[in-house]
């Protein structure tokens, strides 16, 4: 944990140091008669994202934060495969809502997680996985007219706007 | 559960007409959309073009002029740099139309990189042209233009003009007084027209130039006064206002109130669209809407609405140079 | 009396039985709607204005009047349940609703939500009925100085929100502060931080990516992380008299229902604030006025009745610049305002003159949409309980779908919702080193509204800040904001001052 505070703080830092970087694209300082320019805003409080890691690194030197003070892992195994299964089971159903749309990437991703990480029985992880992509079309494509994404599976819904509308 | 099994249903139908229409291309049949359309919005929720937009889309809805609904997002990002990328990367133009105001005009104008050639979009039709006129607070005094020229002469740059955005119309009328009249005056951006009315009845501005629809509450409450309109007629609803060609320059400026579609539309589709909103235009409740809100500008449509473009990019080219916004 | 009679015949009018059945569908409707992380009132209102006009004017009000209702209870729901603030306005129900179902308690937090919801929307009315007019002036005297002033006062409530890590806390709000800057700046009508040129960053980041980011996605990984994947949530239970239970403890959140209806009202009312900066003000001011401020954000009561009283008491008070100056407080009341237009009216200063039967009627469809609600509120929430009572390994899918879908829907771009998972991720790594993420989530609410009222201020006053300090009504408020922000600087001097017995951090 201790080492993990130090690094993030790093790269805090460096994403600081990009976004008053990119904020100085516009003008940084006090224009005369009108106030700030375009970038001062982004500008100044980047600079105080900047400080504020410096003394996040500051209390970590004196071991003042109870991170900089622990010796447990940051990421354990489970953590570590916890984040793999489950943040890429997320990514991957971001991913795959561009190909197969929302609601063909619901489906898979709610079998996935039901049956292979929660171990559920196969009744009751398909009748969830079809259920909720029906309801959410019902929701927001029929009835709050927010068309969700469809992927390739976009022919597919065409008898269904006939039918509704 | 008696949807779900519709829905079912509704899939397995699906197989079977997709396969259908694999088996028969091109039917002659007049080309209607087959899903609901993507209807951009180039600015926020709630301003003129917002409201313009979803009245529109009522009447669609209303009169059941359109076999698919008319699903509204708006993109305001990038004075409408948003907008008109979405809608040029439309990945399917035939179900993609826009409402337009002069941002359409000067955002390609002010970002070239953004390449953008309005040139290329659909001409759907223009449905009116918004006016602009200039108002002050009632306690200011000021009863003429004259009066309003010597008071802000006067005051230099702590005279305080209040409008839309930055390089955009409103700024552009305060640069044209400014220019003509030797004035001084100080423009501040807000990002809605309402807001920007407001201020003026707060008297936190000194004035506006705001459309009628933006300002008419306060104007009937008698708070602000209109001594000028940018039109080239007088305003039937402000029969008593002077133009600006009275005042001895030839000059106009309205807001186009347009639909495009994306570029890339297909000829049959676009004819579609051309018909669906002419039928909108002609309603009762656009007429009715045109009246009430003091708006001008015909209806336009196909070659004349682009040359209408033309003609107002070159015009806004000249006044964004003018002001020096670009090179 | 005129006014009266005009409210009773619109509670008469919203009485009709055609009008309750729309009224009690308009509510489930909004509940729902609202309660769905990503969809608000503003998006219920937009989608069935166009339906409005197949039905007469009367039953069209009463129908949008109840869905904005429904939707505003609804906020808390996911807040509570979820953890995920489902609008804007309920993102300070999180910070004690989320932790007192995690206690076991969802039954009283729900409960005092709604009864808080209710008790704000009626002093609001009832506020709304006695000084309407007058209040209409106050709204127009608040310039870009005094909406300044009143951010800096927002934040000021605020500071001690983050944890005991002052330097993180910094970081939060200063991240949250710059990603609000993100997208154009109107000042200059430049592009504004649009990484690598990307479109999707165009029109900004919206608050909903962040928060849904956050407590959607990484809220979720940190439960799953810290509770080894063994997560349940205890023992809501769910019986009548637990329900009944419930509504006597709400009692004890007077104090913040007290604060927040007032207060809420007092900044709704004011255009461009709205209900968030109102919610989140009664918030921090309900925790620094109470004896025990450690208890907030462990479940304290109080904690979620000053927000949900106040967001609703500013929802309707935002009705009151819509109605009397034509200016809409929020982006709800501005499609409202169109749909008004459509119908044939003017909203302006004269609209009270012209059309008193409209405005009062409308005022008393208020109170009684106010009242269903509670009671339409009061009766779903079992259902809510027991979804609660899930699986977690059913539950947390549900709840990623639920934040995917309904980011998408509140900005209708796939590249919010990559953002949102960077976000989410990049919160729970940060969250594991004890960096807070509300106040980021705070920052990029009010920091859109700030950056510009100070720059339109500085601009008026050629760039002289003592702008904020001159003025009647900025400069109170500016020298308040100031001191509470210097607060714990104080506080913290004072201590050193004192000798202290030895033993230290």
């Amino acid at each position: 944990m201790r080492r993990a505070e130090i690094i993030t703080a790093g790269l805090m830092a460096l994403l600081s140091i990009y976004l008053m970087f990119k904020s100085s694209e516009l003008e940084i300082g006090y224009v005369k008669g009108e106030g700030p320019g375009g970038g001062f805003w982004p500008f100044w409080l980047s600079a105080g994202m900047l400080i504020s890691t410096i003394w996040i690194a500051i209390n970590w030197y004196l071991r003042k934060s109870p991170p900089s003070q622990s010796t447990e892992k940051y990421l354990d195994s489970y953590g570590l495969r916890m984040l793999m299964l489950v943040g890429g089971g997320v990514t991957a159903l971001i991913a795959v809502s561009h190909i197969l749309g929302f609601y063909g990437a619901i489906l898979l991703f709610l079998i996935y997680y039901i049956r292979y990480l929660g171990r559920h029985s196969w009744p009751v992880t398909l009748s969830i996985a079809i259920t909720t992509p029906v309801v959410t079309f019902l929701f927001f494509d029929i009835a709050m007219r927010i068309v969700l994404p469809k992927g390739y599976l976009e022919p597919l819904f065409l008898p269904l706007y006939d039918f509704f509308f | 559960m008696a949807i779900s099994r519709r829905h079912i249903l509704g899939i397995a139908g699906a197989l079977g007409v997709t396969a259908m229409v694999a088996g028969l291309p091109g039917t002659a049949a007049a080309w209607e959309p087959n899903k609901p359309i993507d209807f951009i919005i180039m600015a926020g929720k709630g301003g003129g073009a917002d409201k313009m937009a979803r009245l529109m889309q009522a009447i669609i809805e209303q009169e059941k002029l359109s076999s698919k609904p008319l699903v509204p997002v708006n993109k305001s990002g990038g004075s409408g740099a948003e907008a008109l990328i979405a809608a040029k990367s439309a990945s399917d133009p035939d179900h993609t139309i826009m409402v337009t105001l002069n941002s359409f005009f000067t955002t390609p104008l002010r970002q070239p990189k953004l390449g953008i050639d309005i040139m290329e979009f659909a001409p759907v039709g223009r449905m009116a042209e918004d006016t602009f006129l200039l108002w002050v607070h009632k306690d200011s005094g000021i009863k003429t233009f004259e009066e309003f020229l010597t008071k802000a002469k006067a005051d230099g740059n702590k005279w305080v003009m209040g409008g839309t955005g930055k390089a955009q119309e409103d700024e552009l009328l305060t640069e044209f007084l400014n220019n003509n009249f030797g004035l001084k005056i100080k423009y501040v951006p807000y990002k809605g027209g309402g807001e920007v009315a407001k201020q003026l009845a707060g008297k936190q501005l000194n004035s506006t130039v705001n459309n009628p629809s933006e300002a008419l509450g306060f104007y009937e409450s008698g708070d602000v006064v209109p001594i000028l309109s940018f039109t080239a007629e007088r305003l039937p609803l402000f029969p008593n206002v002077p133009t600006m060609k009275e005042k001895g320059k030839d000059f106009a400026y309205g807001m186009q109130r347009a639909v495009v579609g994306a570029p890339g539309m297909s000829a049959d589709a676009l004819k579609y669209y051309e018909n669906l909103f002419s039928k909108v235009y002609k309603s009762a409740k656009w007429q009715a809407y045109r009246k009430k809100q003091s708006l001008f500008g015909d209806e336009l449509n196909g070659d004349p609405l682009k040359a209408y473009w033309k003609e107002q990019v070159d015009r806004h080219r000249k006044m964004l140079v003018d002001m020096g916004a670009i090179k | 009396m005129e006014i009266l009679g005009h409210l009773s015949d619109g509670i008469f009018t919203a009485l009709e039985p055609l009008n309750i059945a729309l009224m009690l569908v308009g509510v489930a409707l909004g509940l729902f709607i609202g309660a769905m992380p990503g969809l608000g009132s503003v998006n219920g209102v937009a989608i069935l204005l166009p339906a409005t006009f197949l039905v007469p004017p009367t039953s069209a009000m009463i129908f949008l009047a109840a869905i904005y209702y429904g939707a505003m209870y609804g906020g808390a729901i996911s807040s509570i349940t979820l953890g995920i603030p489902g609008a804007s306005t309920a993102v300070a129900t999180t910070f004690d609703g989320r932790p007192m179902a995690l206690k076991g308690r969802a039954d009283l937090a729900l409960v005092t939500a709604a009864v808080a919801s209710f008790v704000g929307g009626t002093v609001a009315n009832v506020l709304f009925t006695a000084f309407a007019p007058p209040l209409a002036q106050v709204a127009l005297d608040f310039g870009d100085p005094e909406i300044f002033a009143l951010m800096l006062l927002a934040f000021a409530t605020f500071i001690g929100l983050g944890g005991d890590d002052i330097p993180k806390t910094l970081f939060s709000i200063c991240f949250g502060l710059v990603m609000a800057a993100v997208g154009l700046d109107i000042m200059t009508g430049e592009p504004r931080l649009v990484f690598g040129d990307i479109t999707g960053f165009m029109h900004g980041i919206n608050f909903l990516v962040l928060a849904i980011g956050v407590y959607g996605i990484g809220e979720m990984l940190w439960t799953i992380d810290s509770t080894r994947g063994e997560m349940t949530m205890t023992g809501a239970v769910l019986t009548v008299r637990g329900i009944l239970r419930a509504i006597k403890e709400t009692a004890k959140g007077w104090r913040g229902m007290t604060i927040g209806s007032f207060l809420g009202f007092f900044v709704g009312i004011l255009p461009a604030a709205g209900a968030t900066p109102g919610s989140l003000m009664s918030y921090g001011i309900t925790k620094m006025l109470d004896k025990h401020p450690e208890s907030y954000g462990k479940g304290n009561i109080n904690g979620i009745s000053a927000p949900e009283s106040a967001n609703n008491s500013a929802s309707t008070g935002a009705m009151l610049p819509m109605l009397t100056l034509g200016i809409p407080g929020s982006p709800t009341t501005a499609i409202l305002l169109g749909g008004m237009v459509i119908w044939g009216l003017q909203p302006g200063p004269l609209l009270f003159a012209n059309q008193t039967e409209f405005v009062w009627g409308l005022v008393g469809w208020f109170y009684i949409s106010n009242f269903f609600a509670l009671i339409v509120n009061l009766a779903f929430i079992p259902l809510f309980i027991w979804m609660l009572r899930m699986p977690f390994t059913v539950l947390a899918p549900m709840i990623f779908v639920l934040s995917i879908v309904g980011g998408f829907a509140a900005t209708q771009d796939m590249h919010d919702i990559w953002l949102m998972l960077l976000f989410g991720i990049g919160a729970y790594l940060l969250r594991k080193l004890d960096y807070p993420v509300a106040p980021a989530v705070l920052a990029i609410v009010l920091g859109p509204i700030a950056e510009p009222k100070l720059r339109q201020s500085l601009l008026f006053s050629s760039g002289d800040p003592m702008i904020f300090l001159e003025r009647p009504i900025a400069g109170p408020i500016t020298v308040i904001a100031i001191f509470l922000i210097l607060l714990p600087l104080f506080n913290l001097i004072w201590k050193k001052m004192k000798p202290k017995p030895a033993p230290s951090l």
